[in-house]
């Protein structure tokens, strides 16, 4: 007995009562906190509450609560401080996380409210009347031409720059194939394509399997460029330069040696087991006019013929920054707010760096409006959103469409144990190891996210409809239609909204 | 008896159609009617008006017993929540005419517009029904919980009998159309579906009253193929909303 | 209200709170380009008068100063002298001023009317020694600059032989106050207000207008904020606090600024579903497609049915209504005239029997130009 062992956070009851010594949850319990001797016995240290055994036993025997021992309360060192300083002492490391900042920080999104028609201007009825979530992502030209068709009517001159046509304003944000399994990648891919949207392969390139979806993939070049190829920038629907992610802005992807296996190592191709540790800066982009000339050469790669997105960690730049981007020659900018979802990044900067996704759409927007060209690109909000009504706040804050990356695993079963980067997911979800892998069945995943889109979906249109719009572009920027409660007046200038009451 | 409208806003014209019905009379001219509202509005008397130019919004709204011959178009909501009697309009109809409907007819010589029949619903032998003799735009018959429309698109400028999203949230009722229909003017809910006997027997009637109240001749006008619009099932939104967490989504 | 009105306007105007209405609208337009005495227009918006509150109303006529037709003719709501003295300065150093003068009005008529004056004016050949290219931006800037600038001053108008004449009080009595029956015009629309608060300001009611755009406007902008954010990049300053005023602004950008036909500008502020838009021709297919795509914040939503006036090429009277249809319209032609209105009633009061009458199209624009393709 170490007595200066960490105590453990969570305490495992088995109702001996119901319990019939099955030893399911010994299989399921990936992190080895459970064995069965003439009862079930378990190491409370190894527990991390991912509910893997309750939600598979048969009995319903067994249960996870938070661990009763008492710390003595205290304002300043919190229980939290102690646990760190503790591993730090054990280890000599960094602390390392999965799963975007759990500091509970405030929400703008919920101090932000939205209005509804009443008599002056009706809603519209969002369940009979049609409702149009159509939303395009790429570059806009500045107006339009014509000429003289043969049969005397107009005919259109003008060619449209390369565009993805979504059918909600709701893609999937980049989750590598090393962070997430094969299988999660690929129900994100069926699940894309069957709703008539996109997701992001993540910096981890794409395992040949994943090909067939290429129209519904948008492909991820970032500083480590793993599996970026011609054939990848080819079959993809756009392609993304990856700069920063909102869970660890100003540094690179980490993906630890337990989660490179085989299959990793090919597509990535990298050794198996080494870690797989993203440089910080793309090594070929020190300045605006590198990202620029990065941008035209993915399109000169691709003959001009897909959209280049370019994705950003919300930091307190962020509108400089998308202006430069946008005069870069970029046809999109994906910003990800401060608490952006991760598979694995360094503790500190998790919850320390970069800025929330609320004030950063509504900088960005406010700018690129001032410098006249917030039209020329699409914006994508992610970092956070769990909901339709953050969906609606992002859109009416200035955003074009939202990229969902928890919310999206959540609806495969995740349970936010925040264990991403261990690679142990009990629910087969963010692991490479084939015994856990073999739990998430791809048929019920895809159903799974598709049944997700689909509800969203119905409630922003009834959103829609209580706002009196019947098309989500009447939405896009439109800050009048929010109002903030109980934020001070600075926020709510920045936010560019009034106070509930004005 | 005679009243001379002209003049006259839609208050004190109707407090003169009220004194008339009260004194007795059986039917009550309206003349040189320009836009004046709520024609008839809450009578509740077999009594029959007579009106003579253009009448304004919700004719005949909430009314139950009257009869209104309409000498001319008419604007909108005609018919708002009418529960007995009829409207026969020699002429055009604006929007959302014959808006939730419970009993009671109207027909239409000519064309009608947007929402025609929103709502309308019925009950056991109370089946209210509307007649357009012209064209109707979108939105047909949305929301029906009941009760018969029938377009017979005698005059028409391009072709379509009807417009688009018909039927959007049907749950009860049918709709029948003199001519094809394309699944793509259905909104959800809506379907085309077979023609009955009883449906036969029931537009048959529907047609001859429309051709006695208008002079057309009724031959021509059933030989044509009809199309019947009806509901997918009586409970179109039973799978949009989660009900408790962790139910399986009920059937329809 | 026991605020006084200039308090209550810096108020709103601080708060930039919008005034909501419910209104009813008329457009009279003479194809041939001959004078219609400004009694008619009156008249068929009498015929309408539940639709309105008596809280404002308003006209705009089309060839009404045929002297000045080379003027762009100012027309201003001032608080006082002090903001005439100001204006006054502003448009004399920015442009030359043909002729000044009161815009004649029976001021009995209506309750505290403000100081209402019109400038006949032309930008200057020159600035800073290079020339004037564009003498409607020029003048466009100036008016923004006047409204966002000038304390107690509001431009009511600024084309070119055209004015707009509008008030606190019933049509009737508006028309009256400004004595419209003796302007002719070839075009008129009138408007009638129903605000769902006091808006004790004159700038508030319709016709919004800008250079030779004009629009009166039966409805509510559900996607205002949008549409305003979208214009204010190109210059255009959402001021006059309802939603009307950038329906003018939308139009003079995409016809004058992008070049787009009127037909087309039409269509980008009500195009047709993306599920409808496969059943046009392919060349009208990618047409509409390409406007929805380039410009998404066009798209009015919300009920509305609006008439427009413009004198871009030629006097024109434009209907529209929204794409679900959710506010009245009807239209009518009698020989050279076309009409339209929120109600029947209102043409029939002015016309008699027309030759055609017809309701129009969700989304689908009637087009009246003098001398030139109506439709």
């Amino acid at each position: 007995m170490n007595p200066l062992e960490i105590p453990p956070e969570f305490h495992i009851m088995v109702d001996v009562g119901k319990c019939q010594l099955c030893g399911r949850c010994v299989q399921e319990c990936s992190f080895g906190a459970l064995r069965r001797t003439d009862k079930i016995e378990a190491d409370e240290r190894k527990c991390v509450a991912c509910q893997r055994c309750v939600a598979t036993c048969p009995q319903r025997a067994i249960m996870v609560v938070d661990h009763p021992l008492a710390f003595a309360l205290h304002g300043t060192w919190t229980e939290k401080n102690r646990r760190d300083i503790w591993k730090q002492a054990e280890t000599g490391r960094a602390l390392l996380s999965g799963t975007g900042t759990d500091i509970s920080y405030p929400s703008l999104f919920d101090h932000i409210l939205i209005d509804s028609c009443q008599v002056t201007n009706p809603p519209i009825d969002p369940l009979r009347e049609p409702m149009e979530l159509r939303t395009y992502i790429g570059r806009r030209p500045r107006g339009l031409e014509f000429v003289e068709g043969d049969s005397g009517g107009l005919e259109l001159k003008t060619v449209l720059p390369p565009s993805i046509e979504l059918k909600t304003p709701i893609i999937f944000g980049a989750m590598s194939y090393g962070a997430v399994s094969l299988e999660t990648h690929k129900a994100l891919a069926a699940a894309a394509h069957e709703k008539g949207t996109v997701m992001n392969s993540g910096e981890g390139g794409l395992h040949a399997e994943m090909r067939e979806y290429g129209q519904n993939i948008i492909v991820q070049v970032a500083s480590g460029r793993f599996g970026v190829n011609m054939d990848y920038l080819k079959l993809a629907a756009a392609i993304e330069i990856k700069i920063g992610q909102g869970a660890k802005p100003g540094i690179g992807g980490h993906l630890i040696g337990e989660k490179v296996t085989e299959q990793i190592s090919q597509t990535r191709m990298i050794p198996t087991g080494t870690d797989a540790i993203s440089p910080a800066p793309h090594h070929d982009i020190y300045s605006i006019e590198d990202l620029s000339q990065l941008i035209y050469a993915l399109k000169e790669a691709t003959e001009y013929k897909k959209p280049i997105l370019v994705k950003i960690a919300a930091v307190h730049n962020v509108a400089a920054i998308s202006s430069g981007i946008v005069r870069a020659g970029a046809d999109g900018i994906v910003i990800d707010g401060f608490r952006g979802g991760t598979g694995a990044a360094p503790t500190v900067i998790r919850d320390h760096h970069g800025i929330p996704i609320e004030p950063a759409i509504a900088a960005v927007d406010d700018r690129l409006r001032e410098e006249g060209i917030r039209d020329e690109v699409s914006i994508i909000a992610s970092g956070g959103i769990r909901c339709s009504s953050d969906v609606a706040k992002a859109i009416a804050l200035g955003s074009d469409a939202v990229a969902i990356g928890t919310a999206a695993l959540i609806a495969l079963g995740c349970r936010i144990c925040k264990q991403c980067h261990t690679g142990l997911c009990a629910w087969g979800i963010c692991t490479q190891k084939p015994e856990l892998r073999r739990r998430l069945d791809l048929n019920t995943a895809t159903r799974r996210l598709c049944n997700l889109l689909d509800a969203w979906s119905i409630e922003l249109k009834e959103i829609l409809g209580a706002l009196g719009m019947n098309a989500i572009e009447s939405l896009r920027g439109n800050r009048d239609r929010l109002r903030g409660i109980g934020l001070d007046h600075t926020t709510l200038e920045v936010l560019g909204i009034k106070p509930a009451g004005r | 008896m005679r009243i001379d409208a002209k003049g006259l806003s839609f208050k004190e014209l109707n407090e003169k159609v009220r004194e008339a019905v009260k004194s007795g009379a059986s039917e009550v001219e309206l003349v040189n009617v320009n836009g004046q509202r709520f024609i008839g509005d809450g009578l509740t008397t077999p009594v029959t008006i007579v009106t003579r130019g253009s009448a304004g919004n919700d004719l005949g709204a909430f009314m139950s017993g009257p009869k209104i011959l309409v000498k001319g178009n008419v604007a909108d909501a005609a018919g708002n929540t009418m529960n007995e009697g009829a409207i026969l309009i020699d002429g055009r109809a604006g929007d959302v005419l014959g808006h939730s409907m419970r009993g009671g007819k109207i027909l239409i010589r000519g064309s009608v517009g947007y929402r025609a029949g929103l709502h309308m619903k019925a009950y056991k032998d109370k089946n209210p029904t509307i007649v357009v003799g012209g064209t109707a735009e979108d939105f047909l018959g949305e929301y029906q919980a009941g009760g018969t429309i029938v377009v017979l698109a005698l005059e028409h400028d391009n072709g379509r009998a009807i417009g688009d999203y018909v039927g959007t949230g049907m749950h009860g009722g049918r709709i029948f159309v003199k001519g094809a229909v394309s699944k793509d003017q259905l909104g959800p809910g809506a379907t085309i579906d077979e023609v009955t006997d009883a449906d036969r027997s029931e537009l048959k009637q529907a047609v001859e009253d429309y051709c006695r109240a208008f002079n057309v001749p009724v031959e021509q006008i059933l030989s044509h193929m009809f199309t019947k619009i009806a509901p997918v099932s009586s409970r179109p939104f039973g799978k949009t909303y989660a009900i408790q967490s962790g139910d399986v989504p009920p059937k329809t | 209200m026991h605020l006084s009105e200039r308090r209550r306007k810096e108020e709103a105007l601080s708060l930039g709170f919008r005034v909501h209405d419910g209104c009813g609208v008329a457009g009279i337009h003479n194809e041939k380009g001959r004078g219609i005495p400004g009694s008619r227009i009156v008249k068929a918006l009498e015929a309408m008068r539940p639709r309105y509150n008596g809280l404002g109303a308003g006209y705009a006529g089309y060839g009404i100063y045929p002297r000045y037709r080379d003027c762009y003719a100012i027309h201003l709501i001032l608080d006082d002298e002090e903001s005439l003295r100001k204006v006054g300065e502003m448009l004399g150093g920015k442009a030359n001023i043909i002729r000044e003068e009161e815009i004649p009005a029976r001021r009995h008529v209506l309750y505290n009317p403000p100081m209402l004056r019109r400038f006949f004016v032309k930008p200057p050949e020159q600035v800073g020694g290079l020339p004037v290219e564009d003498p409607d931006s020029y003048i466009m800037n100036l008016v923004m600059a006047i409204n966002s600038g000038v304390e107690g001053c509001f431009v009511m108008s600024s084309g070119k032989n055209m004015g707009v004449f509008k008030g606190v009080g019933y049509p009737v009595d508006v028309a009256d106050f400004y004595m419209l029956e003796e302007y002719q015009a070839s075009l008129w629309l009138g408007h009638g207000r129903f605000p769902t608060n006091s808006p004790g300001w004159w700038g508030g009611a319709h016709p919004f207008n800008i250079l030779g755009w004009s629009v009166v406007h039966n409805g509510e902008i559900s996607s205002y904020d949008a549409n305003r954010r979208f214009l204010e990049q190109y210059g255009y300053k959402c001021m006059l606090l309802t939603d009307t005023e950038l329906v003018a602004y939308l139009l003079d950008f995409l016809v004058r600024r992008e070049g787009l036909p009127l037909k087309l500008a039409c269509r980008a502020l009500a195009p047709p579903f993306w599920d409808k838009i496969t059943r046009l021709s392919p060349s009208q297919a990618e047409i509409v497609r390409a406007l929805r795509v380039v410009y998404p914040n066009a798209l009015l939503n919300g009920p509305f049915s609006i008439i427009i006036g413009t004198n871009a090429h030629g006097t024109g009277m434009i209907g529209l209504t929204d794409r679900i249809k959710l506010r009245p319209m009807v239209a009518a032609r009698r020989g050279e005239e076309i009409y339209i209105a929120s109600e029947e009633c209102a043409i029939r009061s002015v016309c008699g029997e027309p030759d055609q009458l017809w309701m129009p199209r969700a989304g689908e624009p009637i087009i009246s130009i003098a001398n030139g393709e109506s439709s």
